[in-house]
């Protein structure tokens, strides 16, 4: 499969990474690569078979809504990369 | 009195029952591996971080607990190693990657929790592919790890580190996590032995995720015995991860057991076509026929679907790793990158400077299959060619308790010779993926040498938390194979 400038443009936008010119160019023969090898997968008529999430049954797990954890901030806040007494500090979001 | 080489000898449950009887301290065995790892990690580089003060810390406490008594489980005071996949309190858990290179989690992982409170000692966190994304251990931001049977192979990965680990005899035990052969494949290429045990076994809370319906911690360890030791204290239920099963089986060193008679094992003719090394071919054939001797109904048949497996799994991995890996954004924890403009570019920048290049492109893959347009065409694609192997193999499984074959194509690569080709990469993969995408148990354990002297593995594949069967075969086929048992040149 062909991958187009904007398509790699638009997958590193939802991956969240900026690719540099050389990395993108490897970035469209990667993919276009590995979807030329899963493209196997065609040879099989799947159409009567559900697609299956987990390899066996699972259902629902509830319990009570009680609170078990106990307040970390402070400790949380060690790994923040940049904090202001109690908040992590970001960019601004608009 | 021991010496540190003989107390190095011991099988982690051999050291547990002298720790026990009073013969060796927690303390001089904690000492005598830490020795290990000042003779060893300069070659061969299995561990980030190696915690010295607290392993000798925690071994007295230890001493002291047993010296009023106590005995918490069959490896109290025993030391082992952690992949650095494991949440540990307090504890660098880097996943070998940059973005999380400075990362000290607030909590513990109830694996290593579980060990903790049967009495382990840790002495550190060891090396692996970034986000366990690889076969070789060479994608970690904190070096490549050696093979300790020839320092210029690849110890295979993802949980390299551990392997090799184990192999350089640089700690009694070891946890790895296996997400399509990462327990197996390294088992396999360093000479040891590991289980990766079914889906929902071990408790996944504090393991940072790659393939959340694929991942499973398990034990990496000289013998079948110590893995079934180590699995039987990490195994069970844990309210923090829904997925955990809640099972009473979890006894597995009751199933050490030398007898397989009338064990039907089956053996995939598709499984020796193309693509396998005609060495690890032979030798694994020879372990079929060995168990054949030993009285277990051994056949050969087409299990199907084989080539498909690496396709289905890479899409599903890397749809799962492009979701879990979002949360990687230089916010909360980890590495942030210096300059930015705004809170896009931001998370760009932080995440294009943090990951690398093997993680970059599976999280590009996953998120294309999973982008609309195409999401229906490769990532329901594979989910349903996923039920098809499962399917394959429960029509195996009505048949025979044990699937027996190879766990990788090749014995131990050169290192460098991997990384050029993804795909080729991928391709290694072949005999271990479907164990992750069907859910069930198999144990890699050693069956020969090559004409290099490198370990050839063997996998044993069971029934859906059917781990005691592949126990049982595998320890017994330890007992009865005589060239199994050759150590690394660094081991003693």
């Amino acid at each position: 499969m062909q991958i187009t400038d904007d398509m790699i443009k638009y997958v590193a936008e939802l991956a969240k990474l900026e690719l540099s010119d050389d990395s993108k160019e490897q970035a469209k023969k990667d993919m276009s690569d590995m979807l030329d090898y899963v493209n196997m997968l065609n040879e099989l008529d799947t159409a009567q078979v559900e697609p299956m999430s987990h390899c066996f049954p699972v259902s629902n797990v509830l319990r009570e809504d009680v609170v078990t954890n106990v307040n970390d901030r402070e400790n949380m806040l060690l790994n923040a990369p940049e904090k202001s007494e109690d908040s992590y500090i970001v960019p601004k979001t608009f | 009195m021991y010496s540190s080489k003989e107390i190095r000898s011991f099988t982690a449950v051999e050291l547990g029952r002298k720790i026990a009887d009073k013969e060796i301290t927690s303390v001089e065995a904690t000492k005598a591996y830490l020795e290990q790892i000042k003779n060893t990690e300069k070659d061969v580089n299995a561990y980030i971080t190696v915690m010295e003060e607290k392993a000798l810390e925690r071994a007295e406490f230890i001493d002291r607990k047993i010296a009023d008594g106590e005995v918490w489980s069959k490896l109290m005071g025993v030391p082992m190693a952690i992949k650095d996949v494991l949440c540990m309190k307090e504890t660098l858990t880097s996943c070998g990657s940059k973005i999380l290179g400075n990362f000290y989690p607030t909590y513990t992982s109830t694996a290593v929790q579980n060990l903790l409170d049967a009495g382990v000692v840790v002495l550190g966190k060891t090396n692996m592919d970034e986000f366990a994304m690889g076969s070789t251990t060479e994608s970690s931001y904190f070096g490549a790890t050696k093979n300790p049977w020839d320092l210029n192979r690849v110890p295979g990965g993802s949980s390299g580190g551990s392997a090799a680990a184990v192999a350089a005899n640089s700690c009694a035990a070891a946890l790895g996590t296996d997400t399509g052969g990462s327990i197996r494949q390294p088992a396999s290429f360093c000479g040891i032995t590991g289980i990766k045990p079914t889906y929902g076994r071990v408790s996944r809370y504090g393991q940072i995720a790659y393939g959340s319906s694929l991942d499973q911690i398990g034990p990496m360890a000289k013998d079948v015995t110590d893995c079934a030791a180590v699995l039987e204290i990490i195994s069970g239920h844990d309210p923090k991860d829904s997925t955990s099963a809640n099972r009473n089986d979890t006894d597995f060193t009751t199933a050490l057991q030398n007898d397989v008679s009338g064990m039907k094992i089956g053996v995939p003719k598709d499984y020796f076509l193309d693509g396998i090394d005609e060495e690890v071919k032979e030798k694994v054939l020879a372990a079929a026929e060995k168990f054949r001797e030993m009285g277990a109904e051994v056949e050969y048949f087409d299990l199907g679907m084989v080539k498909y497996a690496i396709p289905a799994y890479y899409i599903i991995a890397c749809a799962e790793a492009s979701s879990n890996l979002e949360r990687f954004d230089g916010v909360k924890y980890g590495y942030r990158t210096e300059k930015y403009t705004d809170l896009n570019n931001m998370y760009k920048k932080t995440r294009s400077e943090g990951f690398g290049d093997e993680v970059k492109r599976r999280i590009m893959l996953g998120s294309f299959v999973l982008s609309s347009g195409y999401f229906d065409a490769y990532y329901v694609k594979a989910l349903r060619v996923k039920a098809l192997i499962k399917q394959a193999f429960d029509k195996a499984f009505e048949k025979y308790d044990v699937v027996l074959g190879p766990v990788a194509p090749t014995t131990a690569l050169k290192i460098g010779e991997s990384l050029s080709d993804p795909i080729k990469m991928y391709l290694g993969d072949v005999y271990t993926v479907s164990i992750n995408l069907t859910g069930i148990p198999a144990v890699s354990l050693p069956c020969g040498y090559d004409k290099d002297g490198l370990p050839i593995g063997l996998q044993l594949m069971g029934q859906t938390f059917n781990e005691k069967a592949v126990i049982k075969a595998a320890y017994s086929f330890e007992q009865n194979f005589k060239d199994n048992s050759r150590h690394s040149p660094l081991y003693e």
